[in-house]
């Protein structure tokens, strides 16, 4: 490995990519974009089914009329503490302790949780002791809070794998590659500076969409940016690395594109970026759990809203690293010039 | 010792064999031209050389022995079809390639022997054709190679442009380089080219240098009218034979076989006399023309 030839390859790449000025404005313009407009498109999400986690467990006759509400979905809980964070999360709606005094918890930020409360409401006109009422306390977030780390955590992702991926295909069909491999630059020199020059471009994009957003959104950041930039470092990494698996041996573009689809739209779905899964089927999050984009959403979203330290999402980053350095190994083997 | 040693390579693509046996030896400081047809077999001749694509069989040493990993440094290659990245100038090209390197040629002399001087900011993609082949030959130079592959450099370049480019390679020949390259062009390969070798169909058909070959097949002259012109098409007068759509007479004696054409009333209008070219030669080797096939 040469530093001088990597490094060579790396201001070529990176000159490419600030030259191209429409590319240049989608990279930046688009993520911030899609922050900006799902911030207001979303901000109260009208799906038809409340989610209301419960504590404690009522059976038969003596449960109360609200657990036969239709449209509602109830999720059992076994942690107070946890099920209080998915509430601040939005990852529930309303919270329902059975246990001993009836007694919930609402956001007051969540739209949704306003309206389930009054169907909880609604259904106590004729009980003999109404619930008490507890708000989530403090740190409550809003949809928008909660959505952005998800949204930042899908930009790195599509900037990693297009970024890479795409752009070796496109490469290779129109004969660079085989310019390149016939000097003494090596496969792995190539592929290095591929990644470098990726991680700094997602890494300035990142923070320039996170600095624009902030300033109109004034979300919440509790946890520190190093850590942050830590799981977004690590996510990117990963996602290389997967970009260049699959364009190791690809030699069509629409072939390239087909497949970075196919792995990115599941893994937005599935990752929790839009919507939570919880109370969803039990397979979807079992495979959720397999997906990086899901490791680094979870990660950031804990780093912001939570405060959470890097301890506590140094599993999510581990993942990440270890995926990304399998991935790299893997695809380094695979990689053909042509 | 030659400079490269190429024995019996053979490649075989699925449905064709497009190098079948090909062997020739390159002394340093010569120019050796590849001449044939498209889909001859020159381009995938050249790569195997090039350490680009691997051969079935067959040996390439280079001085002598096996080529190893230093060969790439010390071999510069202009293929017959380059992509450049986008978004860079000349100068940013020439920089990139030169950084690959452990030895490179100053920027300065490369610019003045591809007479790129007033190219260097320009963006690569804005280039004419000329212009282009002539920024991917200074980069096939970069390193300063001892051999220099040339896969076809002229080819749509208009006449002005190729005179040019010729210019610029006899400077990399001056320089004690050894050439290889190949072209469709016969009268490239006479003017540029010390030996040949004419490959038809992945062989080697005929080799030598230009000039030894043409008087080894042909007499001084060739006497050349079309068939329509004569009376009769199917009485050739004697010591003519039809090649391609003429009547052909290869003579030393050019007053005997314009007799013989006005004997049999020949219409002279279309007469044609030249001394032949290798584009003769091809046509009598292999039966049909270079620009067809
Ligand atoms: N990568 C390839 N795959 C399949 N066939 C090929 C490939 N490259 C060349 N060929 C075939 O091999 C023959 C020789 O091609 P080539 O070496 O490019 O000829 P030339 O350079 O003389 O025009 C042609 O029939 C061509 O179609
Ligand atoms: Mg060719």
């Amino acid at each position: 490995m040469s530093l001088k030839r990597i490094l060579a390859v790396v201001a070529a790449r990176n000159r490419e990519f600030y030259r191209d000025k429409a590319g240049l404005g989608w990279n930046i313009v688009m993520p911030a974009i899609m922050v900006l407009g799902f911030a207001f498109i979303f901000s109260s999400p009208d799906e038809s089914l409340y989610k209301v986690g419960v504590l404690g467990s009522v059976t038969g006759d003596t449960a109360p009329a609200f657990l036969r509400t239709p449209h509602i979905q109830f999720i059992a809980q076994d942690d107070e503490v946890g099920a209080i964070d998915k509430l601040r999360h939005h990852r529930i709606d309303l919270l329902l302790d059975l246990r001993a005094m009836p007694r919930y918890w609402v956001n007051e930020l969540s739209a949704r949780g306003f309206v389930a409360e009054r169907l909880l409401w609604q259904s106590q006109t004729n009980a003999p002791q109404a619930p008490q009422r507890e708000t989530v306390s403090g740190r409550a977030v809003r949809y928008v809070d909660w959505v952005v780390p998800g949204v930042l955590a899908m930009n790195v992702m599509f900037s990693s794998l297009w970024g890479v991926g795409w752009v070796i295909v496109r490469y290779r069909k129109n004969g660079v590659l085989r310019r390149l491999r016939a000097t003494p630059l090596s496969a792995g020199e190539f592929l290095v500076a591929q990644i470098i020059s990726r991680l700094l471009v997602v890494s300035s994009v990142t923070v320039l969409v996170f600095a624009g957003t902030n300033a109109l959104l004034d979300f919440p950041m509790r946890g520190s940016y190093l850590t942050l930039g830590l799981v977004f470092l690590a996510g990117a990494i990963a996602l290389v690395s997967l970009g260049l698996t699959v364009s190791a041996r690809v030699r069509s573009e629409e072939l390239a594109d087909g497949l970075l689809n196919l792995i990115s739209w599941p893994m937005m779905i599935l990752s929790g970026v839009w919507f939570s899964l919880e109370g969803t089927n039990i397979w979807a999050q079992r495979i959720a759990e397999l997906l990086p984009l899901t490791h680094m959403v979870d990660a950031a979203r804990r780093v912001m809203l939570d405060g959470a330290g890097l301890q506590e999402v140094a599993f999510d980053i581990g993942i990440l690293l270890v995926l990304g350095v399998v991935l790299l190994t893997l695809s380094a083997r695979a990689f053909r010039w042509q | 010792m030659p400079l490269l040693q190429v024995e019996n390579l053979v490649k075989t693509y699925p449905g064709v064999r497009a190098v079948d046996g090909i062997g020739f030896t390159v002394a340093e400081g010569s120019c050796f031209g590849l001449l044939g047809p498209n889909g001859a077999g020159k381009t995938t001749t050249l790569e195997i050389l090039e350490g680009i694509t691997g051969a079935d069989s067959g040996h390439v040493l280079y001085r002598g022995a096996p080529r190893d990993d230093s060969y790439r440094a010390v071999v510069g290659i202009q293929f017959q079809h380059t992509a450049l990245q986008d978004f860079q100038t000349v100068h940013e090209a020439l920089r990139l390639f030169a950084s690959f390197y452990p030895r490179q040629r100053p920027m300065s002399e490369l610019v003045q022997l591809c007479n790129l001087g007033e190219l260097l900011d320009r963006d690569t993609r804005a280039l004419s054709g000329g212009q282009r082949q002539r920024l991917l030959l200074a980069i096939a130079l970069v390193n300063d190679p001892d051999l220099v592959f040339l896969d076809e450099p002229t080819t749509g370049l208009d006449p002005q442009s190729r005179r040019n480019f010729w210019r610029l390679i006899e400077g990399v020949k001056q320089e004690g380089k050894t050439v290889l390259l190949t072209t469709h062009y016969m009268e490239e390969a006479s003017v540029l080219c010390d030996e040949i070798a004419v490959i038809d169909r992945g062989r080697i058909i005929e080799r030598g240098a230009p000039q030894r070959l043409l008087a080894q097949h042909f007499p001084r002259a060739l006497v050349r009218v079309p068939l329509s012109a004569l009376p009769d098409p199917g009485r050739l007068p004697p010591g003519f034979e039809v090649r391609g759509g003429d009547a052909v007479a290869a003579t030393d004696d050019i007053d005997q076989a314009l007799a013989q054409l006005r004997q049999l009333q020949v219409a002279l209008d279309e007469l044609a006399i030249s001394t032949p070219t290798l584009d003769d030669l091809f046509l009598k080797l292999t039966g049909h023309g270079l620009r067809e096939s």
